[in-house]
């Protein structure tokens, strides 16, 4: 058995494998080293969303709750009633999010490719503004049968049939990025114009609802909502690290990974579908949370000085941006602002950095 | 001819017709490839030679007809079996950035990998051994797009040996190298089918590149074969007026006899 050995020869190349016996695995030390990183940050930003996600708690009162220590009942009852499950649910719209960027941006082979830009969380909101307005939950919200099958499936649906549509529109041939691109504009443009029409037909206050989750937001989560999410988020999460290797032969292009004995329209087909239900679990969950799915990807890629973004740390990213989003939004002003008003902020900028970017290495 | 056993070993296309979305590009086209030689299939632009390149390696399924390979049409093997007999390098293939060159061979052995099996010591000699004959070891760690022209098209045809098939298929190898690379990429080509016995199958533009480094020369015109054989059987100036429109002289090369072309002038 042997460890993470190098090449026998000196002169030989720098590809880093893990064997035992008939077992091997490539590694990049770098990846897995900012992945261990990453993970502790993440557990010191599940802590802080915990303690800092509304009225501040003592850490220690936080950490004593978490572990079931059943000291003071107020404390522990806002701990494990409302503030954990809106950060498992910050968690999983995060990892979801930036899984599925990876997705996209390494299977057009374009950065800016993320859910967001081909049409998936535009037509996954149509889907779930349809049903909250029509379902029309009033005061007091969506409830019963609307909100825990009838939304989640509409979004679903709906983010299903828009990643289709683009998917159809820019394949000619082959995929071409660029018409991907456009396409999911188009696409994008299209859904929201709708969701706009839709959410004139309804009463004030379910279009005030729907504009709020709109935006993208975590608040009144709870455990009957968060956890479906969590279990099919992480499913789909597994399914993609699994499918990391064929992510690299989708990289190289069609007629290469073709030549190299890559089923590209099954690899294409399953790993979309992953992305696209992935995007949607995290709409359903939050709304849609500007600017995660695309940046997400991209730190992770510049992180680990990987040739395309790692979906194992684009998840932890991702979980960490929307952790951190979330505390900030609820402390930076008087008010509580909703999570996808802090990841835009952050998020915007970036998009404009990827933009120059792209278009100085075109030209 | 006494072997029976190996009669249908090699590559071969029947009644084959390919296309894109329009009208068929080739049409019941027949074409038996010679086993360890090299071929090039040449012909003006748009004749389909690129076309006929992608069906034989299955980048492009038939409209009709079959490619046939040892025996068995590829429309019914997997395409991870055909990988291992036929490598394929595209016109123009990409590339990540930052993607190494030790990295992209490596790939080659995405074919006879598993999940839990994604670099054996196996597959890394044979990388190695890739990289040697392509003379590129030295760069094995340097990202592809700080390579030159000719070192990046070394690197590709490097990926492809590292499929260890018998069946090498070239589309425009020779593209955007000077002329000085286009002979270097030639010669690794001639060396790998000479040292190997590998068959090889590339598109070519230039007709007396592609008559000094080939064995067999196929001239393609709308989509139809018009000529194969030798060089000197397949390149006459009667064939290039005919084929490529072309008025020009063929004259034998000094060193070895081969065509090689004078271009004089298009025709009208």
């Amino acid at each position: 058995m042997t460890l993470l050995q190098k090449d026998r020869t000196p002169s030989a190349t720098s590809i880093r494998v893990l064997r035992a016996g008939p077992v091997s695995v490539r590694l990049n030390l770098r990846t897995v080293l900012v992945g261990c990183v990453l993970g502790v940050v993440l557990l010191a930003a599940m802590g802080l969303h915990v303690a800092f996600g509304g009225t501040p708690m003592a850490y220690p009162d936080v950490l004593r709750a978490l572990l079931g220590d059943d000291t003071n009942s107020r404390i522990h009852l806002a701990v494990t009633e409302f503030r954990a499950p809106r950060m498992m649910a910050a968690v999983i719209v995060g990892a979801a999010l930036a899984t599925a960027g990876a997705i996209t941006q390494t299977v057009a082979r374009n950065p800016l490719a993320s859910p967001d830009l081909l049409g998936v969380t535009a037509g996954a909101s149509l889907g779930a503004v349809t049903v909250l307005v029509v379902a029309d939950g009033g005061h007091a919200g969506l409830s019963g049968f609307a909100a825990t099958v009838g939304m989640p499936a509409a979004a679903f649906g709906a983010g299903i049939v828009s990643g289709v549509a683009v998917y159809l529109l820019a394949y000619r041939r082959g995929l071409d990025s660029y018409r991907l691109v456009l396409a999911g504009l188009g696409i994008s443009g299209l859904a929201a114009s709708l969701t706009t029409w839709i959410l004139t037909l309804g009463d004030v206050t379910s279009a005030a609802q729907a504009l709020t989750w709109m935006t993208g937001s975590l608040n009144g989560k709870d455990w009957a909502t968060v956890q479906p999410m969590a279990l099919s988020a992480g499913v789909l999460i597994i399914a993609a690290l699994f499918s990391s290797r064929w992510l690299l032969l989708t990289s190289l292009g069609e007629d290469t990974a073709i030549g190299l004995g890559a089923r590209i329209g099954v690899i294409r087909l399953t790993v979309l579908t992953i992305a696209v239900l992935l995007a949607s679990v995290a709409t359903v969950t939050a709304g849609p949370v500007a600017f995660v799915a695309l940046a997400s990807p991209q730190i992770a890629r510049s992180l680990t000085a990987s040739v395309i973004p790692p979906v194992g740390v684009s998840a932890l990213v991702g979980a960490v941006f929307v952790l951190l989003s979330d505390t900030v939004a609820a402390n930076a002003l008087s008010a509580p602002l909703p999570v996808g008003v802090a990841t835009a902020v952050v998020g915007a900028p970036f998009l404009i950095h990827l933009i120059l970017k792209y278009q100085r290495r075109l030209s | 001819m006494t072997t029976t056993t190996r009669l249908d070993h090699g590559l071969r296309a029947e009644n084959l017709s390919l296309g894109y979305d329009g009208a068929d590009i080739i049409q019941n086209l027949s074409l038996t490839i010679p086993n360890a030689r090299v071929t090039s299939i040449i012909g003006p632009n748009g004749c389909g030679k690129s076309t006929l390149l992608r069906g034989l390696g299955r980048l492009l399924a038939p409209r009709s007809g079959e490619v046939i390979l040892d025996g068995v049409p590829l429309a019914g093997q997997s395409t991870r079996q055909i990988a291992t007999r036929i490598s394929v390098l595209p016109q123009s293939p990409v590339a990540p950035s930052g993607l190494t060159v030790a990295d992209l061979v490596s790939r080659g052995r995405h074919p006879r990998q598993k999940w839990y099996q994604q670099f054996s010591p196996a597959d890394e000699s044979v990388v190695e051994d890739a990289l040697r004959a392509t003379d590129i070891l030295d760069l094995a760690d340097t990202p592809i797009e700080d390579l030159s022209g000719g070192q990046r098209q070394r690197a590709w045809i490097s990926m492809t040996l590292a499929q260890e098939t018998g069946i090498l298929l070239l589309d425009e190898p020779t593209t955007y190298l000077d002329l000085a690379h286009q002979v270097d990429v030639l010669e690794l080509v001639r060396r790998l089918n000479r040292e190997h016995g590998r068959t090889v199958v590339m598109v070519l533009h230039d007709i007396s590149l592609a008559a000094r480094y080939s064995d067999h020369i196929v001239a393609m015109k709308d989509g139809r074969i018009q000529a194969q054989g030798s060089p000197a059987d397949v390149v006459t100036s009667d064939r290039l007026l005919n084929v490529f429109g072309l008025h020009a002289e063929v004259v034998s090369e000094p060193t070895d006899g081969r065509p090689h072309v004078i271009p004089l002038g298009h025709s009208g």
